[in-house]
């Protein structure tokens, strides 16, 4: 339950040596979200256990989580849940495998199908919530349950086709002769871009601080004249959209199967609440919601490289997520 | 309140008739009345079968009895306006550990009962004081406990695990006179839930906490031991479950509640039944009510051998559905 200690521990070793200079590292050290501490100190935990450890692989492996969570992060701060994109990237991965049934020529339309299979997933989900008035939980664990019923029927329960090279590239495949790195995978850049656009707009677009508004008190953002039924739907179809990226990432490097999907909402929604975003909404922000996801991979990263079996990242996952909310909790409450 | 004994026979009928249409559980029964009638027809047109025939019925027994009694703790839990998403877990680890314990020897039944009955009261008590004392979100703080009881379950077990004596499977197979045993553990459960919530103290809490817990806090109500007891109740429902499934297939093992996705499902009928997920209103009636309508959907769909994975598609409309219309009659009569 006390997990949420590296941050206190890095604020002692930053130590006052030079006055005004201390006083600013501490501050900016005590104003960073404990997520990214957290983050550093594995990944030196883990070097200094493995110096040879492969590093890129993490942020490659955790490149779909990252970009779903900062998805899931729009309906979070918008002050719902979201718990249909595990069941959309199975859809997505399924789905493609068997439209393009390995023809490469067939891969700029399945990237356009799955595109507007997202929106409209979005679109639904974000109108059962705001106009049929059903709790976001009940609405998208319905549309889960009608996603994995769907898929598993068209496929019969095991799917059809392979997915071509060119759509495989993304999770797959990597930037040779890059300086410093030596190779950079795709799905690192995927990350980048994608993470870049989702920060963008969350927290420098009009619509995110929309966002921010409707999910800090929709009454108050209803009553400023805010569209509050328009805003959440985007923000399902932005959730959507970043399981369908997901989806094509996992495509690449976890190859099709009816269960890839399986446990990513949750794991989506845990990442972001690692990150700092409140449940109740209105908090959160992109880059500690991918710092999130990237610190699940890097817990199993280091479980890994100490020999523990790899089921105990749950067990880990699990105080660090309670650890986490606890710590943003008690420091709320401090604040008032 | 009129007193009805001074009325008319008739017209008391009509007042009790309408009183009983106006029960909070009452729509849901209608619903699954007209689900049943509709299933009925379906089938026995399409298949010259009966619904309820004894196979169909034994294929979704285990199901709903399990489901049925894991959902009438997550009712308390929702009830005082909390969540419990870590009862899947706890049904795997209630169901290997009991086994595992008993390892096939009689004598060493009560034991593997009294220690996951232990673990599931300490697991509810930890849920329900990281909610209550270190303030986590229920979702999250429910989730975080699932994720640590897969951990160790799955590090522990691999496999099935132990086996539970020919005799504890008395309690999934055995009947009592004419009464499937099974039937008399749901029975049990729900009528201790609802004796609980109907007729003590600490039910009326419950309602009062889920309402609003500052509310009920300011009139004197010790809220967090409320959140508490509905946590450990919920908890121990999942053991029994655990238990109960541990009988019916003679050992644990760790998928089981997983695979059974028993955390949503369990919501899923609470929600189905008309128990709010804010908190404050629903109870047993209306819950025993959702888990009978999935009952029947399972066992039409499977007698009329549609694709089994259509059903998760009617399930998911239908809870949709059911909640969109629960919101909306609410909404009408606020306004």
């Amino acid at each position: 339950m006390t997990l949420e200690t590296p941050a206190p521990i890095d604020r002692v070793s930053m130590g006052p040596s030079e006055a005004s200079l201390g006083v600013r590292a501490l501050r900016t050290v005590r104003s960073t979200p404990p997520i990214f501490l957290i983050l550093l100190a594995l990944l030196l935990a883990i070097y200094s256990q493995a110096p040879t450890y492969n590093f890129v692989s993490i942020f490659k492996n955790g490149a779909a989580l990252a970009i779903l969570a900062a998805g899931e992060l729009f309906v979070i701060v918008s002050g719902e849940f979201d718990l249909s994109v595990g069941s959309l990237i199975t859809v997505v991965v399924t789905m493609s495998a068997t439209i393009a049934n390995g023809d490469p020529s067939s891969t700029p339309m399945v990237f356009a199908v799955m595109i507007v299979l997202g929106v409209v997933v979005g679109v639904v989900n974000g109108f059962i919530v705001t106009r049929l008035h059903v709790p976001s939980f009940v609405a998208t664990l319905g549309m889960m349950l009608i996603l994995v019923g769907a898929v598993n029927y068209i496929t019969g329960g095991t799917p059809l086709g392979n997915l071509p090279a060119n759509f495989r590239m993304f999770g797959r495949d990597a930037i040779n002769n890059f300086p410093v790195l030596g190779t950079l995978p795709n799905s690192i850049v995927v990350l980048f871009v994608t993470g870049l656009l989702l920060y963008w707009l969350l927290q420098r677009s009009n619509f995110g601080k929309r966002i921010y508004a409707v999910g800090g008190n929709s009454r108050a953002a209803d009553l400023a004249g805010i569209d509050v039924a328009g805003t959440k739907t985007l923000a399902f179809v932005v959730s959507a959209l970043s399981a369908v990226v997901a989806g094509i990432l996992l495509g690449g490097y976890a190859g099709v199967s009816v269960n890839v999907g399986n446990g990513y909402e949750f794991q989506a929604i845990s990442a972001a609440v690692i990150g700092g975003a409140a449940l109740t909404g209105g908090r959160g922000t992109v880059a500690a919601a991918i710092a999130g996801g990237l610190t699940m991979q890097a817990l199993f990263a280091l479980l890994n490289v100490l020999g523990y079996p790899p089921e105990l990242r749950d067990t880990v996952e699990g105080v660090i997520v309670i650890g986490a909310v606890a710590y943003g909790s008690y420091q709320l409450r401090n604040a008032k | 309140m009129t007193d009805l004994t001074s009325l008319r026979p008739k017209t008391r009928l009509v007042l009790i008739g309408r009183k009983i249409l106006r029960a909070g559980s009452a729509p849901i029964f209608v619903v699954l009345g007209v689900i049943y009638l509709l299933a009925s027809i379906v089938v026995s047109v399409a298949n010259e079968g009966t619904l309820l025939s004894i196979d169909a019925l034994e294929s979704v027994l285990s199901r709903s009895v399990g489901l049925g009694i894991v959902a009438m703790g997550q009712t308390c839990v929702l009830i005082v306006g909390s969540i419990d998403l870590s009862v899947s877990y706890l049904i795997s680890v209630s169901a290997t550990y009991s086994s595992a314990i008993m390892n096939d020897d009689p004598n060493k039944m009560a034991l593997g009962v009294v220690v996951v009955l232990a673990i599931g009261a300490l697991v509810g008590l930890a849920n329900g004081l990281v909610i209550t004392k270190l303030r986590v979100n229920p979702f999250v703080a429910t989730l975080g406990m699932s994720f640590i009881l897969s951990g160790v379950l799955n590090a522990s077990f691999q496999d099935y695990s132990g086996a539970v004596p020919d005799q504890f499977q008395y309690l999934a197979y055995g009947y009592f006179g004419p009464i499937l045993v099974p039937f008399i553990l749901l029975g049990g459960v729900v009528a201790a839930v609802w004796i609980l919530l109907r007729y003590t103290t600490m039910g009326h809490h419950m309602y009062a906490v889920g309402g609003s817990e500052e509310v009920a806090r300011l009139s004197g109500i010790k809220s967090h031991r409320v959140i508490i007891a509905a946590h450990v109740i919920c908890a121990l429902t999942a053991v029994v479950t655990g238990l109960y499934l541990a009988a019916r297939i003679k050992s644990g093992a760790p998928w089981i509640g997983p695979d059974g996705n028993y955390s949503l499902e369990s919501i899923a009928a609470v929600v189905l039944g008309g128990t709010a997920l804010s908190g404050g209103r629903g109870g047993v009636w209306g819950t025993l009510a959702g888990v009978m309508i999935l009952f029947v959907l399972d066992t039409s769909f499977n007698s009329l051998q549609v694709d089994e994975f259509l059903q998760n598609v009617a399930r998911g409309v239908i809870i949709i559905g059911a909640v969109a219309v629960y919101t909306y009659r609410i909404n009408k009569r606020r306004r």
